[in-house]
């Protein structure tokens, strides 16, 4: 398929609000489902449908929120940008954060799914054997659990390339900025004779999506294979 | 004295109560299912920590009201009743396991004897999934010898195996006896296990 020069930055633009999404919620998101999984305290629920509320949400409400929360007149957007000249407001970077939030939901179940799925026994069994709770958590723990972090990514990373209504409420559609691949097809959508960009970038998200979830699919298979042919 | 122990210990709203000292060789604590004894062997090997009392094996305190010894600092060989080999690991790199984390503590078999001593030579590529129940119990008693224990706990390592099975497991076991000159504390409700293989018996019922 040929595209253009500008197609070509939409699709990187994509790619890298979207890898650096997933980047930067994958260490949270495995924290959060680690405290889902593990850990029993007062107010769990509550965690559990906070994480959840993305996914219900509509996508303009949480970009809303955003904007509220990180906005340059809010609290939070006025100390980013007085200590560190940073702001989200317009920025690629804001497109990543509303990507990330959208992906946390599904990331946060993949990975609860598969941390629950880790015997604690095996972890007491490594530390009888000389293994301190880190080297059990790195040697036993995380390899047994790969399978669903693996799925978290890939499914972050498609959730990431399809985020739409948070995205356009936080950062806007600012070509060459926050103009991602589902923006920039609204935008064709829009154009006089716009069709058939919106065609060919509307293939190439298929692709990408379709292509994400094949590699999911495959993973989960696998990951319950091994659960099939567990140990004694 | 090999075992030192007097633990009081929380489980499931009851509290369990135990006093023993034992000798050298093979100490059976035996009682009907449900009397403590897996708790007990958790508290000693510091997965459980009791409420009040003291630890002490081989001389070294390893709980008291002072002391808490973390799990990995206590070198048990922990033979569990449901094996619990690691399965993304192979044979090799089960056994390998406590033996490269053994820190500065000096081996007390060495891996090829190891391998020979359980006859598991031809087993070492092979994945957990696909031993048979005996096979994986070398295995693990394998695993544990390897990361040269003080003392090991035996918790009804016979219970998912066979008539013919148990029999080379409790030959297997009395062979780690004679050969090595560790305690072994061993969890048992079946009467013929503990009178052949214990030294001294703790009677939980």
């Amino acid at each position: 398929m040929l595209l253009t020069t500008d197609e070509w930055a939409i699709v990187a633009l994509s790619l890298r609000v979207s890898l650096v999404a997933v980047g930067f919620m994958l260490p949270i998101a495995f924290a959060l489902a680690w405290v889902l999984a593990r850990t029993h305290f007062v107010g769990k629920v509550l965690l559990d449908a906070l994480v959840h509320l993305p996914l219900v949400l509509p996508p303009v409400v949480t970009g809303w929120l955003l904007l509220i929360l990180f906005g340059n007149t809010s609290p939070v957007g006025h100390a980013l940008m007085a200590w560190f000249g940073f702001s989200f407001i317009f920025r690629w970077t804001g497109a990543a954060l509303a990507a990330a939030i959208m992906a946390l939901p599904l990331m946060v179940r993949a990975i609860r799914l598969s941390l629950e799925a880790v015997d604690p026994r095996l972890e007491n069994a490594a530390r009888t054997l000389g293994a301190t709770p880190w080297d059990s958590f790195f040697s036993i723990t995380l390899p047994l659990a790969l399978p669903g972090v693996l799925a978290a990514i890939v499914l972050g990373f498609a959730r990431s390339l399809g985020e739409f209504g948070a995205t356009i409420t936080f950062v806007s559609n600012i070509p060459g900025e926050t103009q991602t691949l589902p923006l920039a097809i609204y935008s064709a959508l829009q154009t006089p004779n716009g069709d058939a960009m919106a065609v060919q970038l509307s293939l190439i998200s298929i692709g990408l999506s379709l292509g994400a979830l094949i590699v999911s699919e495959l993973l989960m298979r696998r990951a319950s294979k091994a659960e099939q042919t567990r140990v004694v | 004295m090999s075992f030192d122990i007097d633990i009081q210990v929380q489980r499931g709203g009851r509290c369990i109560q135990t006093q023993f000292k034992t000798g050298p060789g093979i100490t059976a604590l035996f009682g009907p299912s449900g009397a403590g004894k897996t708790s007990i062997l958790q508290a000693i090997a510091g997965l459980l920590t009791p409420t009040a009392g003291h630890i002490i094996v081989n001389d070294h305190c390893l709980y008291d009201a002072t002391t808490n010894v973390s799990t990995h600092l206590r070198r048990c060989g922990f033979i569990f009743q449901d094996v619990r080999l690691f399965r993304h690991l192979n044979v090799a790199a089960n056994l390998r396991y406590g033996l490269n984390r053994r820190g500065a503590a000096e081996p007390i078999i060495n891996f090829d004897d190891a391998v020979a001593f359980l006859g598991i030579g031809g087993l070492l590529t092979r994945q957990p999934a696909t031993l048979s129940g005996g096979e994986a119990q070398r295995v693990a008693i394998g695993r544990a010898l390897l990361a040269a224990p003080r003392f090991l706990l035996m918790d009804e390592p016979l219970t998912s195996l066979d008539h013919a099975r148990r029999d080379e497991i409790m030959e297997l076991i009395e062979r780690i006896r004679d050969q090595f000159t560790l305690p072994i504390l061993y969890v048992s409700h079946d009467r013929a296990e503990v009178s052949r293989l214990a030294d001294f018996v703790v009677d939980l019922s």
